[in-house]
């Protein structure tokens, strides 16, 4: 048996934590960071990028060493184009300029970069990437992005109903809303530029939270049906400590996935990934600790005398133990 | 469920090897691949404009320009019909709101009125499968003389798809005499076009290409006002002002008819003047337009016509003497590459419609391969950490997990390969991502033999009832991760499209790969080894 020991156990067998005692600590603590993030996203909001609010971002690399980024404030303050922001990204080579949208229509927004080109000269820096967006698409933008999320919830509660009932639907919509509303809440806490990529991650972040959910769902209905006379916390418990191995296995091989992004993927994805890491962490959490536990609140527990469940019930027993016989 | 049929075993290795063979030319040079037998896959991944470089330009009908223009047309073709033989009085004709307006006074006569002006709805050609036809305008004419026409919404759709597919024709000619990037020019939705050029660092000359309406009209002039002069007073009727390129101050006045419009050039060539060596731009007309401008030209010796661009005046050089032969030579100051851009516009012919740059999105061709290093660097170590981590929580099964894996990643490649999809960064981070969900399916399979095993099965039972318990939680999964990517699909644009598709493609992949080549494999092994315990 020794020979076998060798890979490593990092979640030991048959752990049997109460998580529906540990109500009293969790309820607070997730309560309490949605307000912390409700807080922060309607005082110090979200940091909006170019995509939801228009306007021009040029990012400029300076090819004769180090850039002056005062230097670089100087001739950009004196084109007279409002609000701008310069800041160096990267190395101390790159710097990033910021102009806020233009106040007369589409044209306008053109007008700033082609003033930029002008001043600061190619031969001096090199233009790595600029964007330019008018205010018409960045409201679409924030449009679409909106109906996206709807979408994905609402698909998503639809899908979890027609393969569950709908109290699981309910749980893992509350689940998913609560992990998006945290990211929400990370985006505001750290200002990082919130953009499509942005929503694109906290799509990702829903998807995969879900996935989580589900996982433990799946479980809980197996238990169920199998032991009909275990009290409903009890059997979320059980089915909360059988998954936890994969349960944590599967966030971290993701987390492993993402750091290595963050750390080698370039600055681009660099956000994307930040707030990816955080969500597959709260995630992770938030199926353990509340998808599963809240169900408890709605009478999921099948009517004794269900034909149907019973019957779905011996069906899988028996086609467990013929194929048994023909595995051997 | 260790059991596979042959043909079973053949179609999984097929095709886990038809990915492979994908996969195999985007290794190699293009000309490489031109002398491969022709049986071998030859595609090769697309780079998005944000790994190779380039400008991303989204450009918008101005609409109301477009109305605005239309309706101030319809005023004069009203103007004409009303005055036509017999004529009839008419009052407060005009443009008001979104529609053209008038009142006829002579109340007797509005059959005969709305005989002459029903012909101006301007009839559209319909789509082939939209019954009935569509008008430009609806006309309203009520009993008390009021007559009204109104864009009509169904006629506007109509009107900007026209316009829309006229413009990408128009710019597809105009890029194509450019001749050096392969840009592509795509229409999107109803009212707008994006034009993709790879490896275009600075657009401004593509902008200035593509976004002039490049309108050419001759006009014969009057005379010229100065600046503030035409802000004193309003001009005559039948009199055009428009402003000199050179000097917006000048203001030149003249007849509002144009003698003739860029339609009647056949031609426009680039050259240099021979006695000034000035860059200058060589036109011929069409037969019609010549034999105009012969009678034109003839009867106005010695009057300055200006050449008229965009609004603009470009020159306004004077008749010597009647130009019979059809063609002519413009020159206005120009560089030897605006004479050739002048040429190009005048050669491609002019936009229906005024186009605006509503989005714009440039990559320098370093920060694309900055990019692209970093993603096969965050590609290759998120690799080798998943596979270290799964061989040591897993041991041998996790091995099989890792050759899984690699078979995943070439099926997924191979088939955004084959696709022709564009690998955008945001895709790369999407084929990372689904690296760590590939294990996933592995890991419930696992954990699930694990616990089988510990409830006292057998190990073959165990191995066995792992996957197929495990299955229909992987669908479950697998599926709400599915319906996350369409929605991302739906929400993106360019690369979050790209990292959507590579989400979907990799989720499928992983199906298949984590459930039936794993399967496979442990099938194998344990028809070889005979394992006695579960390793796990």
């Amino acid at each position: 048996m020794s020979y076998w020991r060798f890979p490593l156990r990092l979640i030991p067998d048959n752990t049997n934590l109460p998580f529906m005692k540990w109500a009293r600590i969790r309820t607070p603590i997730s309560l309490a960071l949605i307000v912390l993030s409700f807080v922060l996203f309607f005082t110090v909001g979200v940091n909006e990028g170019i995509d939801f609010k228009g306007g021009t971002v040029i990012e400029v690399h300076s090819i004769n060493g180090p850039a002056d980024v005062a230097k670089v404030r100087g001739i950009v303050d004196q084109l007279g184009l409002g609000d701008v922001q310069i800041q160096n990204i990267g190395n101390e080579n790159d710097v990033l300029i910021r102009v806020a949208t233009q106040p007369g229509g589409e044209a306008a927004q053109q007008q700033v970069v082609e003033k930029v080109r002008g001043s600061l000269s190619t031969s001096e820096y090199e233009y790595r990437n600029v964007e330019v967006v008018g205010p018409r698409v960045s409201g679409e933008l924030a449009r679409t992005g909106t109906y996206a999320v709807l979408f994905t919830i609402a698909g998503i509660m639809a899908y979890i109903w027609f393969r569950f009932e709908w109290q699981f639907g309910i749980a893992a919509v509350a689940t998913l809303v609560h992990d998006a509303i945290l990211t929400l809440g990370f985006f505001a806490a750290t200002q990082i530029d919130f953009n499509l990529t942005s929503l694109a991650a906290i799509l990702t972040i829903i998807g995969y939270s879900l996935n989580d959910t589900v996982v433990i769902f799946d479980r809980i209905r197996e238990i169920l049906r199998r032991y009909k006379q275990l009290p409903i916390r009890q059997v979320i418990d059980l089915a909360t400590n059988q998954t936890l191995a994969r349960t944590i296995m599967t966030s971290l091989t993701l987390e492993l996935a993402l750091i290595s992004l963050y750390l080698f993927g370039g600055p681009v994805v660099q956000s994307f990934t930040a707030a990816m890491i955080w969500g597959i962490f709260v995630a992770t959490a938030s199926s353990i600790f509340i998808g599963g536990p809240i169900l408890v609140y709605f009478n999921i527990r099948p009517r004794p005398g269900d034909a149907k469940v019973e019957a779905d019930a011996a069906v899988e027993d028996k086609t467990g133990d013929t194929s048994t016989v023909a595995g051997a | 469920m260790l059991h596979f049929p042959r043909w079973q075993v053949v179609l999984i290795l097929g095709v886990v090897f038809l990915g492979f063979l994908a996969v195999i030319p985007n290794f190699f040079s293009k000309d490489t691949l031109t002398n491969w037998p022709s049986f071998l896959p030859k595609s090769q991944m697309v780079l998005g404009l944000d790994l190779q470089g380039g400008a991303y330009l989204l450009y918008e009908v101005d609409k109301a320009d477009y109305t605005a223009k239309r309706l101030t047309e319809l005023v004069t073709d009203v103007r004409k019909a009303m005055l036509d033989n017999p004529r009839i009085g008419y009052t407060g004709l005009g443009v008001q709101g979104d529609g053209v307006q008038l009142r006829v006074r002579d109340l007797d006569r509005m059959a005969d009125v709305r005989k002459r002006l029903e012909a101006l709805k301007n009839p559209l050609d319909a789509s082939l499968l939209s019954a009935g036809s569509v008008s430009e305008f609806d006309l309203s004419i009520s009993d008390d003389g009021l007559v009204r026409f109104t864009y009509s919404p169904a006629g506007l759709t109509q009107r900007m798809r026209q316009i829309i597919q006229q413009s990408v024709e128009v710019i597809d000619r105009r890029i194509n005499e450019l001749g050096t990037t392969e840009p592509s020019i795509q229409r999107q939705g109803d009212d707008r076009i994006l034009v993709e050029a790879p490896g275009v660092g600075d657009p401004s000359r593509l902008k200035a290409l593509v976004g002039q309406t490049a309108q050419m009209t001759f006009h014969l002039v009057q005379g010229t006002i100065t600046a503030d002069q035409a802000a004193a007073a309003i001009p005559k009727p039948g009199v055009a002002r428009f402003p000199f390129q050179d000097n917006p101050s000048l203001i030149y006045e003249v007849d509002e008819t144009p003698l003739m419009t860029g339609e009647d050039l056949t031609d426009a060539q680039a050259a240099f003047d021979q006695q000034t060596t000035e860059p200058v731009v060589n036109f011929r007309l069409s037969t019609g337009g010549a034999r105009k401008f012969g009678d034109v030209t003839a009867k106005n010796v010695g009057r300055p016509f200006a050449i008229v661009l965009d609004n603009q005046v470009i020159s306004a050089p004077v008749i010597r003497q009647p130009i019979l032969g059809g063609s002519g030579q413009i020159s206005g100051n120009f560089t030897v590459q605006t004479a050739n851009d002048l040429a190009i516009l005048l050669r491609a012919g002019s936009l229906p419609a005024k186009l605006t740059i509503v989005e714009e999105r440039t990559v320098g061709a370093s920060l694309g391969a900055d990019s692209i290093r970093a993603g096969i660097a965050a590609s290759i170590v998120a690799t080798v950490f998943i596979a270290i981590f799964m061989v040591v929580c897993y041991g041998l099964l996790g091995a099989f997990a890792d050759l899984a894996l690699v078979a995943n990643n070439f099926l997924m490649i191979g088939i955004l390969t084959t696709l022709g999809a564009t690998l955008t960064l945001p895709g790369i981070a999407g084929i990372v991502l689904t690296m760590g969900m590939a294990v996933d399916a592995n890991v419930l399979i696992y954990e699930r033999m694990r616990e089988e095993s510990h409830a006292g099965r057998s190990t073959l039972a165990a191995l066995d009832t792992g996957f197929r318990k495990a299955f229909a939680t992987i669908i479950d999964s697998h599926l709400t991760a599915l319906i996350a990517a369409i929605a991302l699909f739906e929400l993106g644009s360019g690369p979050i499209r790209g990292f959507a598709v590579t989400l979907a493609i990799g989720i499928i992949c992983t199906l298949f790969t984590s459930y039936l080549v794993t399967r496979l494999i442990v099938s194998f092994w344990v028809a070889w080894a005979r394992p006695k315990v579960v390793p796990l």
